[in-house]
């Protein structure tokens, strides 16, 4: 999301009202409104590529479990999102700003008639963000698969979104939010890099070691049970990337094919390093690793795709690659059971975008900066970087590991050890995800 | 020579390795087998009950030589079983074993085992 589109949706949200600038009330573009539909489908693509991404790397007992961890994310949050998510995002300040507000927004009442100053229905930009409310819970569910109990998930997932995505959503995006109006021009997640991937990948580090290692782990192989699904998946989340992120400048022009751009690049470059990197080192290159590549480069690129240019964007691929790499090692050292590596890739790559993009900035934005505040430079805008990251890790560790003291104490969160070897599909759910291994 | 051919719970299968590896006995083979025997496990599909008629197992097979039979029926027997025991816990099938052979020497009987 953009400066200038925020600063003109300000009086929008703000007063829950219709802008009527110069007189006249902004009017509909349609290439505009019909990009932000486009881009709003394809980021609720990306929830079953998730699942896809996610379901194919458990074991056999544990694949529909896993999926329904995203596909609960869409019916729980695709609810409380209309409900009260918006409201709590994208109205003005309340209790100090440390969440907005406003009663007009819930069910979405008040914006049945409003045409943002982007020339967008507010309802196109209300349903754009819901999907990214959807997601972000969702991944944080690859770091605590195969051993949580599904009431547990879903009460999680709806106090998570409450009480840390909408918040940390209303300080990078709402026009009055803290992040939003720091330094010369905010601190940057374009598309993001705080809210959704850091604020996401802690939870799940936090959340992994709150709940402990699965039965057997490390000792025990714990192989993915179908990589074909991991590759489709991560083809879909690359194709939902382009709404992800091409659709977060709330407009079709020069700035959306900009971020569409470094997107493919981002990913690519991740990639093609991934594959590098295990070609030297296990002389094999793995479709897992060139799924991981990809997924690597898509985050890290995130935050940055609206101040990036070409070269930046590949650099950071590259560097994201060998982080999230570099982070999954880590993790096989010391022994936490991230298990589908949510904060390895997530986390690792939303902290390198988002400190690593201020390098990368095009001049345009620093002469930008520069006119607002005088002498803005690298460091200036590091220093706010900085703050953003540390303030959204420390806020969803903690928030985090508070709803999950909850939620285990009240509707009991870790699963018992007979149905974690007998697996989530058959006790929790009654089913199997295939029939091959049965001849009925 | 015995062929041990024991019929568990699939849950169960990592539980019996490791505690067949333990007791040294660590040439196996597992493969997956549905079938039916006493127990019934009813599925919901849409709201309406179903009961398949064949039940997912998985069947472990193990030659070894006769000192070895004890020991391995007994591991098996103890980790397969869900607590004091329940429909559905599996059958142990033990033959006696004409010949074994090691392909890649061509050695024969109990020492190719």
């Amino acid at each position: 999301m953009t400066w200038k589109r925020s600063l003109r949706l300000a009086a929008v949200l703000g007063a829950g009202l219709p802008l009527v600038a110069g007189g006249s009330a902004p009017v509909n573009d349609t290439g505009t409104t019909a990009w932000m539909l486009t881009s709003t489908t394809l980021v609720l693509l990306m929830v079953p590529g998730l699942a896809m991404f996610y379901g194919g790397l458990v074991r056999t007992k544990n694949v529909l479990g896993t999926m329904m961890h995203s596909f609960s994310a869409m019916a729980v949050v695709g609810v409380l999102w209309t409900v009260v998510g918006y409201a709590l995002s994208f109205g003005p300040n309340a209790l100090g700003g440390l969440i907005g507000w406003s009663r007009g927004l819930v069910l979405l009442r008040s914006i049945d008639h409003t045409i943002l100053p982007a020339g967008v229905p507010e309802y196109a930009f209300a349903m754009f963000q819901g999907k990214f409310a959807i997601i972000t819970p969702a991944l944080i569910a690859g770091a605590v698969a195969e051993r949580i109990t599904f009431r547990g998930w879903v009460a999680f997932i709806t106090l998570w979104v409450l009480f840390v995505y909408c918040p940390l959503c209303h300080w990078v995006w709402a026009p009055d939010g803290y992040f939003f109006n720091l330094g010369a021009k905010g601190a940057i997640d374009f598309a993001g890099g705080t809210v959704v991937h850091i604020s996401s990948g802690v939870a799940g580090l936090a959340l992994a070691l709150f709940l402990g290692a699965r039965h057997g782990y490390p000792k025990t192989a714990m192989a993915p049970n179908n990589l074909t699904f991991t590759l489709i998946g991560a083809g879909l989340l690359w194709v939902g990337w382009f709404g992800f992120n091409a659709g977060s400048s709330i407009a079709s022009n020069l700035e959306t094919a900009r971020a569409l751009t470094v997107t493919q690049v981002a990913a690519a470059a991740g990639a093609l390093t991934w594959m590098l990197i295990e070609i030297i080192r296990e002389d094999k290159p793995t479709s897992l690793g060139m799924a991981s590549g990809i997924l690597a480069g898509l985050v890290v690129i995130t935050p940055a795709a609206g101040v990036v240019q070409v070269g930046g964007a590949l650099t950071l691929g590259a560097i994201a690659a060998c982080t999230c790499y570099g982070m999954i090692m880590l993790k096989n050292r010391l022994g936490y059971d991230d298990s589908l590596d949510a904060f390895g890739i997530h986390g690792t790559g939303g902290i390198v975008g988002a400190l690593g993009l201020t390098f990368f900035i095009r001049g345009s934005w620093w002469a930008e900066a520069a006119a607002k505040v005088p002498g803005w430079g690298l460091l200036a805008q590091l220093k706010v970087q900085a703050f953003a990251v540390g303030t959204t890790i420390a806020f969803s560790v903690v928030m985090t590991l508070l709803i999950a003291f909850l939620v285990e104490k009240i509707v009991g969160f870790r699963v018992t050890e007979a149905v974690e070897k007998a697996g989530l599909d058959h006790d929790i759910h009654g089913e199997r995800a295939y029939g091959l291994n049965n001849l009925n | 020579m015995k062929l041990i051919t024991a019929i568990i719970p699939e849950e169960k299968l990592d539980e019996v390795r490791e505690a067949l590896i333990e007791a040294e006995i660590e040439r196996i083979t597992v493969t997956r087998v549905s079938g039916h025997g006493r127990q019934q496990e009813i599925m919901v599909q849409r709201g309406k009950k179903i009961v398949p008629n064949l039940i997912p197992k998985v069947q472990i097979t193990i030659a070894c030589n006769d000192a070895f039979e004890d020991i391995t029926v007994d591991t098996i027997i103890r980790t397969a079983r869900h607590g004091a025991g329940e429909v559905g816990d599996g059958k142990i099938f033990v033959q006696e074993l004409k010949e074994c052979i090691r392909i890649r020497t061509g050695e024969r009987g109990g020492q190719a085992i």
